[in-house]
């Protein structure tokens, strides 16, 4: 166990877990940040993605060591009040079903569409290619992410 | 304190013919509201007419949902039916879900799409009941007649004077009027509806945007501990032995001990446990354990195996005739053409994305669960039975749902929670990694099914046969093992039950008709899949009656439509749907080089026909670019959850079409994780157009209903786009590159 000092959603934390811990369960179960989801723990399904200093991370295949001072952003701190346009154009497209995937899913889009402000359909296809959604909202998904980047009404 | 009193008792027995037939659904009308003795604090008075609805003074509103929220949409389909009837403003209802409390909740469960169709009627009624005991207030206190008041949005209104009062501000006076039968309500009728059949956004969406949502694997209670574990491999083995040596000095790791397999369960593995602080240092003390396994009776079973096995099992004697109509086998002995087919799908994982997890604290005298379920009486029972705890000191709480499709009807992982966390002092959350997930799941079953078909010297199709074989669910999985006795489980009818619905050929009119099927035995655990039997009974079915129209040459389309030549209700709506899909798809216009449709059709108590547009890639690839769905679910009671429901059990569909496929080797599954079970990506996602026929009717579920014609069809524009037939799932790529070469 050593102490490691993170920052997340702009609050600075000092944890105490073995440093190859993956940011995922630090976030879980030390700090109960719980929006974040495990799927399965081997990078292949996005669940867990979150911001690092705004780029998408899959946060099961973060060492907690590695993050260092980088800004750390999940679901949680994404807007206060669901305001991020990704998180708007969720709800208007009624994106969810069970739901389980979609803090992933919203963070990958909204790490995208940052670099990417106005995608094609093969650029939204592209990157959001390693989210596994099994309700397959993948439809909604992509509208909805047409409608965060204006391309829709 | 009112005291709790039986109004009427209903009992809503339904039978979902269109899936698994055997999945009961209840529902009981209870019992006199009680109003909250006002605290000393002066808290506002609550309103309970009802066991589902609660009305405060200050106009709000709580829904109390029994069914499991998986995803499918019972938080908001629930209260639009019980609003309906309240007449009140949509943004004062809120929703809880209801305490696992069976004598009063007799619907804690959901399954066989049943959900929309059994609560259509009762929730409506819990909404009039308490808007008629409103009106009956608001009349005493004008000393007015009931007749001339009438509720409007949230109120009661005197007609003749236009006096207005809140519900709120009626909610001591309602509290006091006698139980109105809900019975005796006469319901609204479908043109005067307000919420049903209006797309209404959904009550748990905005949690699912900012994480605050809570799933099973999210609860979190003071203390807690995390647990995970090492389950063996082989269906039927054992531990033989283990060294928690080197697990026991992981930091974080707190104990290490064996867990039996479950004494109702068939295959579970048992295995070791493993509880930490968190779920990581579980994971590492996992991994630090020695194992040894004895793979016990199911070693030698392997996919490959069982090919042979249900090869076999389709030309042996059936254990089940099913349906016999005419002399099919007769004429099918010497008919002018006959046509024969076997179509096969293999074993599929459910691969929710939230995998298997339950957090249990065992006290003294109470159990606490906390699980994403879609049974939660049956938890509470299993855990109840198993720890000689009375059912009422079991208490369940039910959570979010990180999907389900089938696999949280069973409770295995629950009952697993209670054994790790009886052995501890504290909380234990039992999560099951994705490997764990993938390999212990209740699969859907292997099958296999056998056509003929007869034409006649004027070309008329005459005769039909299907064998169907399966490794069936009947004595596989612990809701059969626990409704029915060991006796009944091995009875031939039973066991056919499960497996051969769907393949009946009706409404099509071909005069001989033959349907039997014979069981194939594996170790593998088996059960409810989305769409359960219909999940592969309509990819031969359907598969066939195209086969059968080009060997007649004739379009797949027409030839559908000339053999349902009857005006039966159920003939009407299918060519209903049959139509509409064609027509929407462009069915018989040209497309592009290299692209082909296809078309497949159900009928039942719902209706519906799907149209593929595929085209096949040089290396053998398919890619689905569009799906055309038409609908007849009756009234669908939120369209835009008909569309959703019906875009994702197409794309779920899919996956078992293109990519997945549990393989098994040892008498253990092959795959663990989503590179080796991939399932559809956003890439392979096709577009999807769902059309809904309008309709009166009571609604019916769609929940699996998008999910049965898409083997079928899919296979059926291959054919069309490359000459190819695919009678076997999921598609292998070689048989499509080989044939274009």
């Amino acid at each position: 166990m050593s102490k490691i000092a993170i920052t997340i959603n702009g609050k600075s934390h000092i944890i105490d877990v073995p440093p190859d811990t993956p940011l995922l369960w630090v976030l879980r179960d030390t700090l109960g940040l719980t929006g974040t989801k495990y799927g399965c723990g081997m990078g292949l399904c996005g669940a867990c993605t979150v911001h690092l200093e705004g780029e998408a991370r899959r946060s099961c295949q973060t060492p907690v060591s590695s993050v260092g001072a980088k800004k750390i952003t999940t679901i949680e701190g994404l807007s206060p009040d669901r305001s991020h346009p990704v998180q708007r154009a969720w709800i208007a497209e009624q994106v969810p079903q069970c739901g389980y995937c979609q803090s992933g899913q919203i963070m990958q889009a909204a790490a995208f569409l940052a670099t990417t402000p106005h995608p094609t359909r093969e650029q939204i296809d592209e990157a959001m290619n390693g989210n596994i959604c099994r309700c397959a909202t993948y439809q909604r998904i992509r509208r909805a992410i047409q409608r965060a980047s204006g391309q829709k009404d | 304190m009112i005291p709790q009193t039986q109004v009427s008792r209903r009992e809503f027995l339904k039978t979902s013919a269109q899936t698994t037939g055997s999945l009961i659904l209840g529902f009981c009308f209870p019992t006199r509201g009680q109003v909250q003795e006002p605290a000393s604090g002066g808290l506002s008075r609550v309103f309970k007419p009802n066991a589902w609805l609660r009305i405060t003074a200050d106009n709000q509103i709580t829904v109390l949902v029994e069914k499991p929220e998986l995803g499918q949409g019972s938080r908001t389909y629930t209260p639009m039916m019980i609003a309906e009837e309240l007449e009140v403003d949509w943004s004062n209802i809120h929703v809880e879900q209801a305490p696992t409390i069976p004598s009063i909740y007799q619907g804690l469960r959901t399954g066989g799409s049943g959900g929309v169709a059994s609560t259509f009627t009762p929730m409506r009624q819990v909404g009039a009941q308490a808007r008629e005991m409103l009106i009956t207030a608001a009349a005493q206190q004008w000393k007015a007649k009931k007749r001339d008041c009438r509720a409007e949005n949230g109120t009661v209104v005197h007609g003749p004077t236009s006096r207005r009062l809140s519900y709120g501000e009626l909610v001591e006076a309602a509290s006091t009027v006698p139980l109105i039968n809900p019975d005796e309500i006469t319901l609204k009728q479908p043109k005067d509806f307000r919420f049903i059949g209006k797309p209404i956004a959904r009550t748990d969406v905005p949690g699912k945007v900012d994480g605050r949502a809570v799933f099973g694997i999210d609860v979190r209670v003071p203390d807690m501990l995390f647990g995970v574990i090492a389950r063996c491999p082989f269906f039927g083995g054992n531990l033989q032995s283990f060294d928690a040596t080197a697990a026991k000095i992981v930091p974080g790791v707190r104990a290490v001990f064996p867990v039996p397999p479950l004494p109702r369960h068939f295959n579970t593995a048992g295995g070791v446990a493993v509880v930490a602080d968190s779920t990581w240092a579980a994971m590492q003390g996992r991994k630090a354990l020695a194992l040894k396994w004895d793979k016990g009776a199911g070693g030698n079973e392997s996919t490959e195996n069982l090919r042979k096995l249900v090869v076999q099992r389709a030309v042996a004697p059936p254990t089940f005739i099913a349906l016999d109509r005419g002399d099919a086998l007769d004429v099918l002995a010497d008919p002018l053409k006959k046509v024969e087919a076997s179509y096969e799908s293999p074993f599929q994982a459910h691969a929710t994305m939230e995998p298997m997890n339950t957090t249990v604290h065992v006290r003294d005298n109470e159990i606490e669960v906390w699980s994403p379920t879609q049974f939660a009486d049956e938890v509470q029972d299993e855990i109840a039975k198993l720890s000689g705890f009375p059912l009422d000191k079991v208490i369940v709480h039910m959570t979010l749902s990180g999907g389900s499709f089938g696999r949280r009807y069973q409770w295995d992982y629950a009952a697993e929670a209670w054994q790790v966390a009886k052995e501890m002092k504290k909380p234990v959350q039992l999560l099951w990694t994705r490997e764990d997930d993938m390999q212990h799941d209740f699969y859907r079953p292997y099958n296999y099914q056998r056509l003929s078909g007869g034409f006649d010297n004027q070309g008329k199709l005459v005769a039909w046969s299907t064998r169907v074989v399966t490794t069936p669910i009947s004595g596989s999985n612990l809701y059969t093992g626990f409704t029915e006795s060991p006796e009944t489980l091995k009875d031939p009818a039973t066991v056919a039950a499960l497996e051969w619905y769907g393949a009946d050929i009706a409404p099509y009119s071909i005069p001989n008709f033959r349907l039997d099927y014979a069981p194939a035995d594996s170790v593998v655990p088996r059960s409810w899949w989305r769409s359960v039997a219909s999940s592969y009974t309509p990819f031969a079915k359907e598969s066939f009656v195209d086969e059968l129209a080009h060997a007649s040459g004739r379009d797949p389309f027409q030839f559908r439509m000339d053999l349902l030549p009857d005006k039966s209700p159920e003939t009407v709506r299918l060519r209903a749907v049959l139509q509409l899909a064609a027509e929407s798809a462009g069915w018989g216009k040209p497309l592009p080089k290299g692209r082909g449709r296809g078309i497949a059709c159900r009928s039942g108590d719902t209706c519906n026909a799907q149209v593929a547009e595929v085209s096949v890639e040089d290396d053998g690839t398919v890619k689905v670019h569009r799906v055309v769905s038409a609908v007849d679910c009756g009234i669908a009671v939120n369209p835009d959850g008909v569309r959703a429901m019906t875009e994702g059990a197409i794309n779920f569909a899919l996956t078992a079409v293109l990519t997945g496929e549990i393989t098994i080797k040892d008498g253990a599954v092959e795959q663990s994780n989503f590179h080796d079970y991939p399932v559809l990506r956003i890439d392979q996602a096709p577009e999807v157009e769902v059309h809904i026929v309008p309709s009166v009717e009571d609604p019916r579920g769609v929940g699996e209903l998008g999910a049965m014609l898409v083997p079928p069809a899919v296979a059926n524009a291959v054919f069309a786009a490359t000459g190819v037939r695919v009678r076997r799932l999921p598609i292998d790529p070689q048989l499509l590159k080989r044939s274009q070469s």
